[in-house]
């Protein structure tokens, strides 16, 4: 078992968003996260990447068989969490590989590594840009500053391939893509799974997931995980709308 | 008068620099933490006795073996200070300094004209070594020549063929005024003269030593020049002077760098640094200036009261400032620009970091005299802890100097909520032609952006020391490769522990 939410609530100034989730997540799984806009999908997400504006009132996530809650932010990161952003954040006059080569260097620090040469890194680097499709000169450039958002996201992917993370977050990643980019976005994660990592894919449409297939799907609605199932649930939710799901829930 | 103790010096260090650095060391390496140049040396030194007066600049200029013309410049400066009051104008907060309190002049103990490392004191050498500056003829093999000078005796010169081939001059002040005293006469005193301002005429009356550099008519020089000036001396004050001269299309590019040891009173450093830019000559001189800031509590520290300007007195001279300040308690110090000759420019890049109690009133004066100048100031305030920083610059352009152009863009990033930014532009246009331009922006370090670096990994103290060479880019492109990187470090290291 690498992630395991039990009876989370998470409240914002106050006001709960998240009111008891429990989730399994194991290696070599797929979890896609579906659901309405404002359900709490993107607070889930930063919950368990470590975002500290939010609050958590009851519950706890156990990761690798430790306390995730306890652990500052970094941490979490060089234990092998990535979240792909949102919205990701522009850094001026830093560029990618100088961002990247940090990061690496700190968790490899953090695991007891040599830090990488300048041409070990280069190498990888190299490699990692072919395997995600990505212009070499956007590691070039500043973090995210003046990216489209296609290329903002495609840089996500990028990341978490340099990273290697074990449990990847792709917080609507495929929001805004138009057809290629999201190809290549689902790429990247295809050739990244392996049996030894999981990955959350949080997204609103089914789109993604015609290309990235999950084992499991989570239908989230008003802080609840509402229904669960396998990858067919999402062609169903596709096909009868969250409304279905609404309906479903006040019924109960 | 001459007393040896076992205690500790100003020393400065002329280099010579002549290669880039492997592109891949650059891309990054932040971990130091703490002032790490505090240590001090134990070698036997000359001092005069404390304090100032008539007979310890006589003293000094003896000592020195100077000519008749020196001691004068000497004494009428001292005689105009003793009238003046130090200015306070800035945004600082200074403390009374007792000038009678203050050593003015200390020299090691090193046989003159010493030609070989072997005669070198090895404390000195071991000092320098320290400081991460090879003395050693041996360590040449990355082309980094040495004129060290130590207090005011110049103890090792290498390079120094080279450049005499071209002709250009590169030595220690008191070296200058005993071989070339015709063209110390001529350029000393001529861009900031001896009476410019309290600390101006301080330096002018007392300063020890500093480098002279003179490159002739069309020649390029090939190699960086460098000094290197540590404060070492307790109870010492730091009084050097500069004087680089570029003939008529000439260029050298020169670089200052500054430390100083932890001691927990304050010690003053007046310097003046004087540029001249003859007709199509250029002059880029960067400075990375990390004297000893105090501690966290803003006990100590060196006070850093400089006065730097060039003229650029040719037609289609350039001189370019650029200026990476980090230490000292407080700074007052406005590297500027006279852009006399016709299509003259001058440039200004600066990042100045405060923090803890640390002080900074710094910024420039583009003076435009001539037609056709520009001048364009890029400055890059950062402030944290409960640090004060300013930026102070002036824009003159003079009626006859018509289609002149000022680009300026002053940015202030705040870290925390008890330090303060500060911008005080000052513009004066006489003609109708002229375009002045002035942008000015304040931010901070946003949540976001330290969120996404930790989620990556990095730690807190990583991720500002990024940011923080991300928003300064702009500046620290033009300075030399060596540079730029120690000034990468000196960034993030400066502001350890401001944040969380």
């Amino acid at each position: 078992m690498l992630l395991q939410i039990k009876n989370l609530h998470v409240a914002i100034e106050g006001k709960e968003i998240i009111k008891g989730i429990d989730l399994i997540v194991n290696e070599g799984e797929v979890h896609a996260i579906m659901g309405p806009n404002g359900t709490g999908k993107s607070t889930l997400a930063s919950v368990i990447a470590g975002r500290e504006d939010y609050e958590v009132t009851e519950g706890e996530i156990i990761y690798k068989g430790k306390n995730l809650l306890e652990m500052p932010i970094e941490q979490r990161a060089r234990e092998g969490i990535f979240l792909s952003f949102q919205y990701p954040v522009e850094i001026p006059g830093v560029s990618m590989a100088n961002f990247m080569r940090t990061a690496l260097n700190d968790i490899r620090r953090y695991k007891g590594l040599e830090p990488l040469s300048g041409s070990e890194f280069l190498l990888k680097m190299e490699e990692k840009k072919q395997l995600v499709e990505i212009q070499s000169q956007l590691t070039n450039r500043s973090v995210n500053e003046g990216f489209s958002g296609g290329e903002k996201k495609k840089n996500e992917i990028f990341q978490m391939a340099m990273l290697e993370p074990t449990l990847a977050i792709l917080d609507e990643t495929d929001s805004g893509l138009d057809i290629d980019a999201l190809r290549i976005v689902a790429n990247g994660v295809n050739k990244l799974r392996r049996p030894d990592n999981a990955f959350i894919v949080i997204t609103h449409y089914q789109r993604l997931l015609e290309y990235v297939t999950p084992d499991f799907v989570h239908v989230l609605f008003d802080g609840r995980i509402v229904k669960s199932g396998k990858k067919e649930l999402a062609l169903e939710l596709e096909e009868k709308g969250y409304e279905w799901i609404k309906k479903e829930v006040s019924a109960l | 008068m001459n007393t040896s103790w076992n205690c500790t010096l100003i020393n400065q260090l002329n280099l010579i620099i002549a290669m880039p650095n492997d592109k891949n060391e650059i891309l990054n390496e932040i971990t130091n933490s703490d002032y790490k140049y505090g240590f001090v040396t134990d070698i036997e030194t000359e001092f005069a006795p404390k304090g100032l007066s008539e007979d310890i600049i006589r003293y000094i200029s003896q000592k020195k073996e100077e000519p008749e013309f020196l001691l004068d410049f000497r004494l009428k400066a001292y005689h105009r200070w003793k009238e003046m009051k130090h200015p306070r104008w800035a945004h600082l907060t200074i403390p009374a300094i007792d000038y009678q309190d203050i050593i003015y002049y200390a020299a090691p103990k090193v046989k003159k004209g010493t030609s070989s490392l072997k005669e070198v004191d090895p404390e000195l050498l071991k000092t320098f070594e320290k400081l991460g500056i090879p003395l050693e003829e041996q360590k040449r093999f990355t082309g980094v020549a040495v004129d060290a000078v130590m207090d005011s005796i110049s103890v090792k010169t290498t390079f120094q063929e080279t450049l005499n081939k071209l002709g250009i001059i590169f030595c220690s002040m008191s070296e200058a005024i005993k071989h070339h005293p015709d063209l110390v006469k001529l350029y000393l005193g001529s861009v900031v003269p001896y009476a410019d301002n309290f600390y101006a005429a301080l330096n002018s009356a007392v300063f020890s030593d500093g480098s002279f550099v003179y490159i002739p008519k069309g020649v390029r020089c090939p190699v960086e020049l460098s000094t290197y000036f540590r404060i070492n001396a307790a109870k010492t004050g730091q009084f050097e002077r500069t004087l680089i001269v570029a003939d008529e299309g000439a260029y050298v590019s020169y670089m200052e760098g500054c430390t100083a040891p932890m001691r927990d009173e304050n010690q003053l450093h007046a310097a003046v640094v004087e540029i001249v830019a003859l007709k199509d000559a250029e002059v880029k001189y960067s400075t990375v200036q990390n004297w000893y800031p105090g501690d966290k509590n803003g006990k100590g520290g060196i006070f850093n009261f400089v006065t730097k300007r060039g003229l650029c007195k040719g037609s289609y001279s350039k001189i370019s400032w650029t200026q990476v300040e980090t230490g000292s308690a407080i700074t007052w110090k406005y590297p500027s620009c006279i852009l006399q000759g016709d299509n003259s420019r001058g440039e200004f890049y600066s990042v100045a970091v405060t923090n803890h109690y640390q002080q900074a009133d710094t910024g420039t004066k583009m003076i435009h005299l001539g037609r056709n100048t520009s001048s364009t100031i890029i400055s890059k305030g950062i402030s944290a802890g409960f640090s004060n920083n300013s930026y102070r610059g002036l824009v003159r352009v003079a009626k006859k100097a018509e289609n002149s152009r000022n680009y300026s863009q002053c940015d202030s990033l705040l870290l925390g909520d008890k330090c303060g930014a500060h911008t005080f532009p000052y513009i004066q246009v006489e003609n109708k032609s002229s375009i002045v331009e002035h942008e000015a922006t304040t931010s901070k370090i946003s949540d976001d952006q330290l969120f996404y670096c930790k989620q990556r990994g990095i730690d807190t103290e990583s991720a500002i020391g990024l940011i923080v060479n991300g928003y300064a880019r702009e500046v620290l492109k033009q300075l030399p490769m060596e540079f730029a990187v120690e000034a990468q470090k000196l960034l993030s290291i400066s502001l350890e522990g401001s944040v969380g």
